[in-house]
């Protein structure tokens, strides 16, 4: 029965090409705008480590003093290093590491090669194993490396291919910023997508080429970029960021369960009192305890941009929609007479409105082929321009399903009120009225 | 012509009629909404910093192994290196001059702080915020800024301080906009201002015309031209150095660049971003926004030619439809101009409806957008201009099918289908 329907609707369709061609682009086009734009939001929206983001989470306190206080006011984003190193050091969670970046001067041994920036990350022995970082070579150090401030450090892939050919490098040694950094691991593929432990440096940057104990990075006064913000008197001097009334560090905990998590959002309240009654912390307790989807939330890391053209986008899908209504209904009531006869034949409305519902499937399909052929297109575009999240622009299966998925659905949608009102023709009218 | 007897037409083709003025309604709201970004964005890129931005670049080098610059002897070190770079530099064949500077605007770095008439007074008080500019007595004729009142620093006036160094210099130059906000009276010449709420004056020496912030971002929109210049080369371990050229000498002095300072001391960092001329680092600061008026301005033509492809075909189909009826008022007398008329009449009822429906949708969505994005309400002008767009493409839209209508001859009247 189905191929019989199709085989009309066919039929139908090739009848009045231009009218169905311009039905088809219709689509097509919305489906393209829309498939470019919502591929884009869902690739910067996703989730950076899948299974594991539900158990991470970033601790916020409230440090500052009273200057701009007032309700409902949000903790500031990063930590001091006074509260860092506590949090650090009380060991609540499972695992917890405390980090920010930087750009170091790094001198190849090789003299073909002038010395460049080096993308850093100032981190704690945990990063790697809390964040399940994979090492091609050797391994991450341990909590005697962050407490002796060893100069240590674990590059990247793309770094040991570019200095060391790829082979193994562990134990070989690394010049940053004039001192020499002994090799200890190397890292293989590991990409998260946003860049989620450190939104400071591009959220959707490259994850960096060198790895060092925070420790030793302060050890050897190296210096820290992104944000920092200072309150009071403070200043946003590198060498005695340890003690300045300034936050400019990152801190990520791992919690098991949700009883750990509220424990451990107990534990920053109660921290927090004994810092206000100390005199130290001027606000009453006000803490956050964001995991990594509802932190990349609240950072809004997905460009207002992107989010822009989804809703134009959108809109244009909308009025490609209705458009393919007005036309649909326009091509189902020029053939009034025959569903007539077809009727007075004998088609029940129900068979009547399943064909005629198959053309404006068949139409939703081949509209949803060419407009995944323009998202492809808009795609390779946005791949052109120069953003950091240009490189992410791919469209994966669930989003290739998604297209064909919303194509059909919406041209059944626009199908739908045509060929209820053209199934509900009397058909003595109709041939009468011929 | 009566309505009567088109309103009564109408009446027979309602799920038509309202598929189109929705659709007419959407257009426009979509439409006048994507213009009003497309002209802001427009606006944001075309305003000028208040440079002559032909041959001129910008120079970004960091030394390695350089001093912390920590005591007074790192600070002269630091420098002497940075007077060497720029010996080296003031030397080269095509080179106008040369300043050392902090950033330049539309560059992603900005050292950000407020000016005040009080010592002392709190950041957030009602004070100018203000960008500093950092460069020496080269500043002003490098970058090509027009002094509009008092004199350019000396080489004398220039000092040399450390980055965490927090004295602010005691003579400084304005723009012309930050020094009326401070002195509406225009007396700000000679005046002292505090900056970064010190206790220590900085006396107003001169006053430039217009000089943008470095910062495109719409949390700096509220002081765009709020500059100040202070006579100081900032000794860091890194550097930057704006240069002028001859013109036309731009490319090759910008070539040569990289093996000059390599020479002086090969101990640096000099990336492939190090040498930029300022028409790239300006295409790099407005790339986001032009990409997002092409493609808004893309989207509304493919939309206005949607909705005008889809007028056609509803039209079409109506005219198909009224075959015979035409062909009875033609019969009856109708000239072909009243066929034509009625069609183009109906359209513009439709047309007109659905534009009415649609300035209030584009009202709408200019209120949602101004909820969810940073955006400015929409001035009544974008709504007329897309009701006259609108209204006009209807009116094209329909003239091939009216057309066509207003051809059918009497004699169809006579015939059965």
């Amino acid at each position: 029965m189905l191929s019989y329907y199709f085989r009309m609707a066919m039929h139908s369709l090739k009848r009045n090409k231009a009218l169905t061609g311009l039905m088809v682009l219709a689509i097509a086009m919305g489906i393209g705008a829309s498939m470019t734009t919502l591929t884009v939001l869902h690739v910067l929206s996703g989730d950076p480590l899948p299974g594991r983001s539900g158990s991470l989470y970033y601790p916020q306190i409230d440090p500052r003093d009273m200057a701009d206080y007032g309700p409902n006011v949000e903790p500031p984003d990063q930590l001091s290093w006074i509260d860092g190193m506590y949090l650090l050091k009380a060991k609540r969670a499972t695992r917890q590491a405390l980090m920010t970046g930087g750009m170091v001067p790094l001198q190849p041994a090789q003299s073909s090669i002038y010395p460049f920036h080096a993308m850093a990350l100032y981190t704690s022995a945990d990063f790697f194993p809390m964040f399940e970082v994979p090492f091609q070579y050797g391994n991450a150090w341990g909590s005697a490396e962050d407490d002796s401030k060893a100069r240590v450090v674990v590059i990247s892939a793309n770094l040991n291919d570019k200095l060391f050919g790829g082979q193994n490098s562990v134990g070989k040694t690394l010049r940053l910023q004039e001192t020499a950094f002994r090799i200890i691991g190397v890292l293989g593929a590991w990409h998260p997508q946003p860049h989620f432990y450190q939104v400071y440096m591009g959220s959707y940057a490259d994850e960096e080429d060198v790895f060092i104990p925070l420790s030793a990075s302060r050890d050897q006064h190296m210096d820290h970029a992104g944000e920092t913000d200072c309150w009071g008197n403070g200043g946003g001097d590198n060498n005695t960021l340890e003690h300045a009334p300034c936050v400019w560090l990152q801190f990520w905990v791992q919690l098991g369960t949700a009883q750990q998590a509220a424990a451990y959002k107990d534990f920053l309240v109660h921290y927090s009192q004994e810092q206000h009654a100390a005199g130290r912390f001027l606000r009453p307790p006000n803490v956050r305890l964001r995991n990594v989807m509802q932190w990349l939330d609240y950072q809004q890391v997905v460009p207002s941009d992107t989010r822009l053209q989804v809703w134009l986008a959108l809109g244009f899908l909308m009025v490609c929609l209705v458009n393919t209504v007005g036309l649909m209904l326009s091509k189902f009531m020029r053939h009034a007479g025959e569903l007539g006869v077809r009727r007075a034949l004998g088609a029940s409305q129900r068979a009547l409105f399943g064909q005629l519902l198959m053309e404006s499937g068949v139409v939703g399909l081949v509209g949803g082929a060419i407009g995944l052929l323009l998202a492809l297109l808009g795609l390779w575009l946005v791949r052109q321009q120069p953003t950091d999240y240009a490189k992410l622009a791919h469209m994966d299966t669930r989003m290739l399903l998604a297209t064909f998925g919303l194509a059909v659905c919406a041209s059944l949608l626009a199908g739908l009120l045509p060929a209820w009102r053209a199934c509900r023709i009397a058909p003595a009218l109709q041939l009468k009225a011929n | 012509m009566s309505l009567h007897p088109m309103i009564a037409a109408l009446r027979k083709h309602k799920a038509g009629v309202v598929l189109i003025a929705l659709q007419i309604a959407l257009t426009l709201a979509i439409v006048c909404n994507a213009i009003f970004i497309i002209y802001a964005r427009i606006q944001n890129v075309q305003r000028p910093t208040g440079m002559e931005e032909s041959n001129l670049f910008l120079i970004t080098q960091q030394w390695v192994g350089a001093p912390s610059g920590d005591d007074p002897a790192d600070l002269q070190k630091l420098d002497a290196m940075m007077r060497e770079d720029l010996n080296v530099l003031r030397s080269m064949p095509d080179v106008v001059s040369v300043t050392p500077i902090n950033t330049l605007p539309l560059f992603p770095s900005s050292w950000n702080g407020s000016a005040a008439l009080k010592p002392g007074t709190d950041l957030r008080a009602g004070n100018a915020r203000t960008t500093f500019y950092f460069g020496d007595e080269q500043l002003l004729k490098t970058l090509g800024l027009h002094l509009v009142a008092g004199r350019n620093f000396t080489a004398a006036d220039v000092t040399h301080r450390g980055f965490r160094d927090a004295t602010e210099s005691s003579i400084i130059i304005v723009t012309k906009p930050l020094a009326d906000k401070l002195f509406p009276q225009g007396d700000a010449l000679g005046k002292a201002i505090y900056l970064n709420g010190g206790n220590t004056p900085s006396t107003i020496v001169g006053e430039v015309e217009r000089l943008q912030v470095p910062s495109v971002a719409s949390w700096a929109s509220g002081f765009v031209w709020n500059s100040a210049i202070s006579p100081v080369r900032m000794n860091i371990n890194f550097s930057r150095y704006a240069v002028r050229t001859k013109p036309g000498r731009l490319d090759a002095v910008m070539r040569a660049v990289p093996s000059k300072l390599y020479a002086v001391d090969a101990m640096r960092v000099l990336d492939d971003d190090s040498v930029k001329s300022f028409k790239d680092i300006r295409a790099d600061a407005y790339r986001a926004d032009i990409g997002m008026a092409v493609l808004m301005g893309v989207i509304c033509l493919i939309l206005l030619a949607v909705t005008a492809a889809g007028i056609v075909g509803l039209t079409s189909f109506w005219v198909g439809q009224r075959h015979r009826q035409i062909g009875v008022r033609r019969a009856l007398g109708a000239r072909k101009i009243d066929i034509l008329r009625y069609f183009q009449m109906e359209n513009l009822m439709i047309a007109g409806g659905g534009a009415l429906v649609g300035v209030a949708l584009a009202v709408g969505l200019n209120r949602l957008l101004m909820s969810k994005f940073e955006m400015q309400s929409m001035p009544t002008f974008y709504v007329l201009v897309g009701l006259a767009v609108v209204v006009v493409l209807g009116q094209i839209a329909v003239f091939v099918p009216a057309r066509r209508a207003s051809n059918v001859p009497p004699v169809v009247a006579t015939r059965s289908v």
